[in-house]
Order: structure tokens, then sequence, then C-alpha cells
């Protein structure tokens, strides 16, 4: 591969790339997500490689690997260009059919597209199916128009030319001046001011300054980071080097799971493409500013995601939080001024600088700008990766997107933000989704898990089985964590059983208080929230779970 | 304070009263030195601060925000305002105390707190282990000793100290030093367990001969 030394350069190879590429050839793209590789897409893949091998297509189609498409309930998802005709539950026995009829024909099959479960109505096309019409793809969009393990498919859909006018038109204040504008919020969590933590360590002293990829993604019910990370990295890597240019980093740190290969791979594969580049590494595109990249694994527990435990397992320590009196942008990885923001953050920065802060800011609420990736999981029709406008209301995320509630039962909750989220019930549905509105009803956003429930689920189970997550999956060095936890759970799990005492529901309103506001780190702090928010939306659960166990044996139930 | 330069940086506010401080001094420090008792139970000279038992939890007033801080660890700063008793830390410190009274109901230092917050030994069902994982005896043997012949194992609810029967079989018997800082009666128990189990006769009868 040549390496490019300059803007023009760049455009050069684009031109080179889409000129080896006829808009007309079919394409094959098949979702090769983490979902539909549960789902047996692997088989699918080979199957269209045989049957193309057979029908001496090679030459005439292609077959292209691609990361998650978001609608993982209807995988093996695959789309045929360039009709982009979306086929669903794809099996290896319809690939010889799809071959003939379709990449050759030019014919849909009625049988493998989507069809409404209420209505009966098809949609041949993936922009007609309710699960993406509603959507607003800005991030995730291109994913299935990638090989995630091919740089030239990124450069195809205009790749890399943030990073080019970021390096070569711009200056870093003017770069960080963008995001501010744009007003982009961390969307791991917190919803910090992406800005405001660049502009406190690019002024922080110091010539060693370090950012930070966090795709630990822990949040139970999350899948959104995954997504992708694993079908675009090359995206996120742009945004990574363009945040390491407005800072005046030179070095910068992905820090993944252990347990997921795909992902792992793809990181490192897209991080060698755009080293031979030259996007990476020294003198990038002859600009004179040189960045370079680690890729770290994770420990596997959930504390390893939060900011300044993940830091201390980078630099080689055990991942304990320490304290933030100084925040991790002044003093971070060995005490450097460190960025560190999430996957879905990172991707959002090409997308502002390529568009300006105003197109981007454009989209979403008053204080809560651009899209938003969720993953919908629990008792949904469309399980899925789904992203949308800030503003878009909880209702119809769940409704419009995500096909209501599977057997026609009623919906009870929506959960959000996994083990350190909260729950809002059904008459708040038309909330939008939105940083600060959520965070008003004690359901803040987390990283953008959703897990409906419904009229079955008992929402005491559900505070319960956070709260027993974090029992493992919290580091036990701090008191107020370690032991509130403990006791709050052995409170629920007595409730659960039967052996209630009376003023339990006001001793865990009392330990959740102390734990709030005790704790060392931000999990230890918001480690009873899920419990909080089920206590002020579903207290009656609680209180009839008390009452019943009250009433002598033989009258209960 | 051999480690602060100059000592009339910065003034700030504890309990009413004004306080010079240096730069660097953590909220304990600039309280110790003007004679404000704040309660430790994880603190040691000697030792890094941690702020694992959260005992030390003050209110610290910056900017006119409130926040509940470890005052072992918080970094003074000019027109900070400290409270080291308020309602709200007087409850944190009495539940603290009342979930390691769980742990360790007799331990002499937890019992004088108990009686100071009014902390009830008996709240919470009684645990298994003593240990309150203050980390004095693993911090010491990593940090004075340099040995790291006990450390912590497991994260969450099943963190729990042990002894690394290689290294204590070698450096245990001559130091002992650990004892002596344990709040309860754990470490000494953890020590004689690990001994019967783990150490073979040979080793330890080496060991002190030595």
């Amino acid at each position: 591969m040549p390496r490019i030394n300059s803007a023009s350069e760049l455009e050069e190879l684009r031109k080179g790339v889409l000129s080896e590429r006829d808009p007309d050839k079919p394409c094959i793209a098949i979702c090769a997500g983490m979902g539909c590789l549960g789902l047996g897409n692997g088989r699918v893949i080979s199957a269209f490689e045989e049957e193309v091998n057979k029908k001496d297509l090679k030459t005439k189609v292609d077959i292209r690997a691609t990361g998650c498409h978001g609608y993982c309930e209807k995988g093996p998802m695959v789309v045929i260009y360039p009709e982009e005709i979306c086929y669903v539950e794809v099996t290896p026995k319809d690939v010889p059919e799809i071959v003939s009829q379709t990449v050759l024909g030019k014919k849909v099959i009625d049988l493998l597209i989507y069809t409404d479960p209420d209505t009966g109505e098809k949609a041949a096309h993936q922009s007609e199916i309710p699960f993406y019409k509603n959507q607003m793809r800005h991030i995730i969009g291109n994913n299935t128009k990638i090989d995630p393990r091919s740089i030239d498919d990124y450069l195809a859909v205009g790749g890399y030319s943030a990073l080019s006018k970021s390096l070569l038109e711009m200056s870093p204040e003017k770069v960080l001046d963008e995001i501010k504008k744009a007003n982009l919020r961390g969307r791991g969590g917190g919803g910090f001011r992406a800005g405001r933590k660049w502009e406190t360590a690019r002024n922080a002293p110091g010539e060693e300054k370090y950012v930070i990829v966090n795709a630990h993604e822990g949040e139970l019910g999350a899948f959104m980071d995954r997504a992708i990370f694993t079908g675009n990295p090359q995206s996120v890597l742009e945004g990574l080097i363009i945040g390491a240019y407005a800072v005046g980093s030179h070095r910068g740190f992905i820090y993944t799971r252990h347990d997921t290969p795909q992902l792992k791979n793809n990181i490192d594969m897209a991080l060698a493409q755009a080293e031979e580049y030259g996007l990476l590494g020294e003198n990038i595109l002859g600009s004179g500013f040189s960045f370079n990249v680690e890729v770290h694994l994770d420990i596997g527990i959930f504390v390893s995601g939060e900011s300044s435990a993940l830091m201390r397992s980078i630099e080689g320590n055990a991942p304990e939080p320490r304290p933030k009196y100084i925040h991790t942008s002044v003093k971070g990885i060995w005490k450097k001024p460190s960025v560190l923001n999430n996957v879905e953050t990172w991707a959002n920065v090409p997308l502002i600088i390529d568009n300006g802060s105003e197109w981007y800011a454009s989209t979403g609420t008053a204080r809560s700008k651009g899209t938003k990736l969720v993953s919908l999981s629990g008792n949904i029709v469309n399980t899925g990766v789904a992203e949308v406008p800030f503003g878009t209301t909880i209702r119809e995320i769940v409704y419009g997107i995500g096909g209501g509630i599977p057997k026609g039962k009623k919906l009870k909750a929506v959960h959000f933000g996994g083990p350190i989220g909260g729950s809002i019930p059904e008459s708040l549905l038309d909330t939008p989704l939105d940083f600060d509105e959520l965070a008003k009803l004690g359901a803040s956003i987390g990283a953008g898990s959703m897990l409906v429930l419904d009229e079955d689920t008992s929402m005491v189970d559900v505070a319960r089985y956070f709260l027993d997550f974090l029992s493992n999956e919290s580091c036990g060095k701090c008191v107020p964590c370690r032991e509130g936890i403990r006791q709050m759970l052995k409170i629920l799990t007595n409730i659960r059983d039967g052996k209630v005492r009376e003023g339990d529901i006001e001793l865990l309103e009392e330990i959740a208080e102390v734990t709030g506001a005790a704790s060392l780190c931000a999990l230890g702090k918001t480690a009873a929230d899920p419990l909080r928010s089920t206590l002020r939306y579903f207290r009656d659960e609680y209180e009839t779970n008390i009452e019943k166990m009250k009433r002598p044996a033989e009258k209960r139930e | 304070m051999g480690k602060h330069k100059k000592m009339s940086d910065i003034i700030i506010q504890i309990d009413g009263k004004e306080v010079k401080a240096a730069e660097g001094m953590t909220v304990l420090e600039a309280a110790q030195s003007a004679d404000i008792f704040i309660p430790t139970l994880c603190h040691h000279e000697k030792l890094e601060p941690r702020g694992l038992c959260r005992i030390c939890t003050v209110e610290a007033e910056v900017r006119g925000w409130t926040k509940f801080v470890a005052a072992c660890l918080y970094p003074v700063e000019q027109d900070l305002v400290v409270r080291t008793r308020s309602e709200k830390v007087d409850r944190i410190r009495k539940m603290i105390l009342e979930f390691l009274l769980a742990h360790a109901p007799y331990s002499p230092q937890l019992q004088d707190l108990a009686q100071e917050y009014g902390a009830d030994k008996d709240r919470f069902e009684k645990e298994s282990s003593f240990c309150i994982l203050c980390g004095l005896c693993v911090r010491y043997c990593a940090e004075v000793k340099k040995k790291n012949a006990v450390g912590f194992v497991d994260c969450g609810s099943r963190r729990e100290i042990r002894f690394i029967p290689e290294i204590a079989v070698k450096e245990c018997h001559s130091c002992k030093e650990c004892f002596a800082l344990c709040p309860t009666s754990y470490l000494q128990a953890a020590f004689v367990l690990t001994e019967a189990l783990a150490f073979s006769k040979d080793a330890s009868q080496t060991a002190l001969k030595k």
C-alpha cells in the first residue's frame, strides 16, 4: 500500500479506490456483527462464497462481510446492492435462490423480505422497514457499506477527509472550538462535555498527554459500542487522531474487551492499515503531526470501565478507581493529562469536522446534540441497535422502532444505564431521549442500553439483579460501596424470599444515601440508583411484597 | 510536615476556624496540624492514604458547592470550607461503623467510635469474616517492608486479604510488624491459618531456625 503524504494524495487515492468500483456491480453485504454471528451468519457467508464460485461469478459479484446492521432480532441480515434489497433471517439454503433470483435476476424474493407482524405489510428495502425507517443513522449507517477489515471501504464512503481537514486546514484550537460549539457530550454515561475535557487536558501543564478510547462497554444490555467499533473501526480511529491533534497528544490507547476476539482483530487490522497509509504514526498526511496507538485488553470486571480504574489498568495496576479530586484530564495515566471518551463519542468527531458544528448542533435537543445509539433488549419485539436523534421520545423508540412488547403484554418500565442506571414507568414514556431530562427522572441515559420490561416483571427482582451483579463486579475497595451493596442485596434477597422485616424499605433508603454520598468512585455513588428509581416509581411493589409476608402463611396466595 | 515547603500558602476554614495549610496537603493533615480531630481507620502516617474506610468523610464546600469527601485524600485549596461534623456526616459515619461492626463487633477501635456516633453493633447480621479490609497490613508490607507477603485477592464483596505462602514462609516469622496494626483479630488468624495449611513442615522449620 502507498504512503499518503498530503491532502491531494489522499484524494487521489480515494479517486483510485472509487474508480475501481462499479456502482452497478452487485454486492452482497452480509452482517457479520456479533448478534448475527451467534445466529450462524458464518455458514451464510460461506454459502454465498460457494455459490458465487460455483456459478463463476467471482468477478461479477462482490461479497462483503460487514459490521452490525443493527436489526439483531431478524439476523442474519443480508443487503443486496445496488438495489438495497434487504433479506432477513437468511439461512444457507436460501443462498442459491438469492443469487439466481435477486443478484442476477434483479427480482425480489417475497418470502425473504421483512413482513410486518401486525399489518402483514412487506418491505423490500432497508429504508422501508419500520425498525430502520424511524432512525437517523449518522454513525452506524455506513456499517452495511463497509468491510471493517478494509480501509479502502472506509475511504470509499469519505473516510479520513475530516482528519485531512483538521490537520491541514485547521489549527488545534479551531478543531477544539468546533467540538465545543457542537456541544458534543460524552456517550459513555456521564454526558460530560467532550470539548471541555479536551480543553482541560490541552491547557494542563506537561508535554506528555494521552487520549484514550474506552471500549470496555461493560454496561449490562449495552452492545452499541461494539457494533460501531467492530463494524467501522476506522471511524473511531479517525475521531481519536483528530482528538489527539486538538489536545496535543502523541500517544493514544484503546482499552477494549478481552473476551471479544472479533473486535480486537478488527481494531488491530484497522491500526495496521491506517499506519501503512500514513494516517497513523509519524508525520501524518505530511502535516508534521505524529501519533501512535496501543491496544490494551480489559481485566473483565465492570469497574475496569470506570475512568480512573481503566487508567490504572493501562498503567499495569489492578483496575481499582482512585479519587478524582483532581480530574484525570489533568492527572490521568502516569499522572499525565489524559482524555478518555467512549467509542461512540469518538465516532461523532469526524462527523462534526466534516459537516461543521452548526450542522451537527441542528440535530437534537437544546442541551443534547446529535444522535444517540441505543441498544434495545428485554421484553421487546425488535432486539437490536438503533440510532435516533436526541429528543426522540422513549415511546417512539420502544414502539416505533422496537415494535412494542411481545405477546400483547403491557409495558411496565424501561430501564436505562444498566447496573448504575434507573427505570422509568410507562406513564413517563413520552419523555424525550435527553441527558438531562432522563437524569432528572432518576434514570440517567448511561451508555444507551434500554432494557424493556413487561407487566410480568418484578421491579424488586430488577433492583436485586443489578445489586447482585455489582457485588461481584465492583472493586470492593471502599466500605460504603462494598458493604452497602452487600447489605442492600441481603435485604432485597430477604424481601424476595419472604423473610422481610418492618422498616426494611426505610433501611434500604438509608443505606442508599450513605453509599451514594460516601463511596470513592462513580460506581459506588450510583450503585443504588436502580434501587432508588424502583423505590421512586414502584414503591407499591416493595410494600405489597412486605404486606404479603406479614399475613399468616395459610392466607398467602 | 517536612514534605510541605511553605506553611502559609493557603487559608482554609475547618469547623469555623481559620487554618493555614500548604499546597499539596490533605484536609486531614491540615486538620491535624490545627489539632482538629477527624476519625480514621485505614489511615497510617507511614502509608499512602487510600480512602478505603471513608470514616474520615467530611463536608467540603468549594465555591458554594457542598460535597462529601474523604479528608485523608482531599487536597486543600484556597477558601475551602470544611465541616468535620454535621448531621449527614455523622449519619454516614454511623452507618459505616455499623457495616464494619457486622464484621468485627469486638474491635476496641470500632467500639469507641460506635459510642461516639451512636452506632448499633447489631444493626446488621454478623458476617463470617472479622476483616474490615482497611488494608493496613497489605499496605505496610508493600510500602514499608516492600515484601508483599500479604495482599488483597478477588473483588467486590468477595474481596479478602490473604498471605502469599511462598513469601510469607520466608519473611513473616522474623517480622510480624503488621500484627499490631490490625484493628480486629483477623490478621493474626489469617496468618496462623496460612501457616497451618500452606507452610510445609520443612520450610517453616528452616525459616524458624534462621
